[in-house]
């Protein structure tokens, strides 16, 4: 009876202290957390305090990470500037166009690589994780030349034009996002399409009617992913433009308004904190998609 | 209607070769819509991939071949050395931390409750979110000479003022401070999904066999978690060695080019100083290293692939 007793004791303690210890786990899990949190959050938090500034208060030096005198001037200052609505005006028409043949030049390739099936078919969507693998930064001087040498021969002006960044991006999103519907479009059954076109269904309508409903997830994905690289994109609109009304969000903020006088950094950070919003917003509310479209280019490949 | 009933008997007719006339016409249309694809990346990358050899072989106003003399004078400048160096250094160390921290903080938030575990990620995520040229900015503000905000802090508790990327040996930490801090948030996600489908039922089974803490890591988490630790570090090293915004925002290759990569001492010989064929062969050496790490990496996972 006595060590029935005892033995009974000794569990709950046991139990006890194991649940203390996953208690303790739990605590030191959060504030480990939240110091990496701190951490990745800091430099958009530090955009923040700082779009908030006077230029006054910020050559003071005070305390940086207050703000004394909060205000908007900084923001009033760039929405209403002719020079920044242009940046924006180029970011948003290249990403967008970019999106839009991005997304009709991949679902229409990984349909075919996926479905049909072609002489050479399986190689191209090898080949096509590869050219994702390379770099823009091997490409950008060879292409400099290629656009350079195909001004002299059709005498249409592309270097330093907005608008060649819109043939230049595909090059960045089209392989991945290729890549990645070839994967959504292969784990539909075939049943589905077969029946279809038993019932007469063309190719076309096969790929409107089922199989861009069906893997929608998926379009939204790569869709998202096509606006967040175009939108991000730095390299190529910094050796390919250069008048100021022709450059986009970021390649503008880091050239025009860094060269300004030293106290600028409240503009400059709400220049910056601006041209993060777009793709913060579109994460905010389309998170999931956001990190499916992440996490199937790696799973599947 | 009619018109299918005249293609059926057409088809009852002569089944075979319509068959392989269906056979050619799918593949031809197949053909046709991966088109624009195959014209996309022939014109915009492949054959800018190999125009590169070409004028990496042309002196500088692009009208005479002189063979491998742009690598010759590349390889007498100590500065072209310093860049390799730097490159290697920067990556390898960049992709370390990030694939490290990615890893504990993926396990932190596999382990609380599964209700916080999507705020926490969401947050956690932010830095790969935000276009980098843009964040690298803020960052040049934190690091800024005279006004960091890091110094104010250090300074307030009585540390010296750092010179964050006015020496070469800080401007190398800062760089690669900043390139972790974007990338890991990359590895949390990839290694947090991988977590997720590791079968509980393992953990289960280890533990009913009195397996500790390392033993399970080391048992089932990594060997699970191998292929795609691969594959992020594949990605991320390629991405990392051909890093472009970061650098060039934050010291431009500063102090005396002693931060440049390859793809900025590129940029900066091809496009500043308009020297195009010099230019085109600093960026020409990505390409090894990198067909090198896809070749080693890839190979690796289909090898383990087949073994399990």
């Amino acid at each position: 009876m006595t060590t029935a007793m005892a033995t009974d004791v000794n569990a709950a303690a046991r139990r006890g202290s194991l649940k203390k210890s996953r208690r303790w786990a739990l605590i030191w899990s959060y504030v480990f957390l939240a110091i990496f949190a701190g951490f990745f959050l800091l430099p958009p938090i530090y955009m923040f305090i700082t779009s908030l500034k006077t230029s006054a208060e910020i050559s003071a030096a005070t305390n940086p990470w207050w703000v004394f005198n909060p205000t908007l001037d900084n923001y009033k200052a760039l929405l209403t500037s002719k020079e920044f609505l242009i940046f924006f005006r180029n970011s948003t028409v290249v990403s967008v166009c970019v999106v839009i043949i991005t997304m009709i030049v991949s679902i229409l390739a990984a349909f075919s690589l996926a479905r049909m099936k072609f002489w050479g078919s399986a190689t191209l969507a090898t080949g096509v994780f590869l050219t994702y693998l390379v770099p823009d930064t091997l490409l950008f001087i060879p292409l400099f030349k290629i656009f350079a040498w195909l001004h002299e021969v059709t005498d249409i002006q592309f270097i330093n034009r907005w608008w060649m960044l819109i043939i230049l991006y595909p090059t960045l999103t089209v392989p991945f996002c290729t890549w990645i519907m070839i994967g959504y479009f292969a784990s539909i059954p075939k049943e589905l399409d077969e029946a279809a076109i038993m019932d007469g269904a063309s190719y076309m309508q096969v790929l409107t009617r089922i199989f861009i409903p069906v893997a929608l997830p998926g379009i939204i994905a790569a869709t998202i992913f096509a606006f967040t690289v175009s939108w991000a994109q730095f390299l190529y609109p910094l050796a390919f433009t250069t008048s100021t009304d022709q450059l986009m969000l970021p390649v503008g903020i880091v050239t025009t308004l860094i060269k300004g006088d030293v106290f600028n950094w409240g503009q400059i950070m709400t220049g910056a904190l601006l041209g993060a919003l777009p793709p913060l917003v579109i994460y905010a509310f389309l998170m999931d998609y956001y990190i499916a479209g992440l996490t199937a280019g790696a799973t599947k490949g | 209607m009619p018109q299918g009933a005249a293609i059926a008997s057409a088809r009852g007719r002569r089944t075979g070769s319509s068959l392989s006339k269906a056979a050619k016409r799918r593949s031809t249309i197949a053909f046709l819509m991966a088109l624009p694809l195959i014209v996309l990346i022939t014109a915009l990358v492949l054959y800018p991939a190999g125009y590169a050899l070409h004028l990496s072989t042309l002196n500088k106003s692009m009208e005479e071949f002189v063979g491998f003399e742009n690598f010759e004078y590349l390889f007498e400048r100590e500065t072209f050395w310093m860049v390799v160096w730097q490159s290697c250094i920067f990556a390898i160390t960049a992709v370390i931390f990030k694939a490290l921290i990615g890893f504990i903080v993926a396990h932190i938030v596999h382990n609380i409750p599964l209700k916080g575990q999507r705020k926490w990620r969401g947050m956690l995520l932010v830095p790969w979110v935000i276009p980098p040229a843009m964040s690298t900015l803020a960052w040049l503000w934190l690091f800024d000479s005279s006004y960091s905000a890091f110094n104010w802090l250090i300074e307030g508790v009585g540390g010296p003022r750092i010179p964050w990327l006015g020496e070469t040996g800080w401007a190398r930490f800062s760089i690669i401070l900043v390139n972790v801090w974007y990338g890991a948030p990359f590895f949390m996600i990839m290694y947090l999904a991988a977590l997720k489908s590791v079968p509980e039922q393992l953990y289960e089974a280890a533990a009913i066999d009195g397996a500790g803490w390392w033993q399970r890591m080391w048992f089932i988490t990594l060997p699970m978690m191998r292929n795609i630790i691969a594959i992020t570090v594949l990605f991320s090293t390629i991405v990392t060695f051909s890093n472009f915004d970061i650098v060039r925002v934050l010291t431009a290759g500063g102090p005396i080019d002693t931060t440049h990569v390859f793809a900025t001492y590129a940029f900066k010989l091809g496009i500043e100083a308009s020297d195009i064929p010099l230019g085109a062969a600093v960026s020409l050496f990505m390409f090894p290293l990198l067909a090198l790490a896809a070749i080693v990496i890839l190979r690796d996972v289909s090898r383990r692939g087949n073994q399990t």
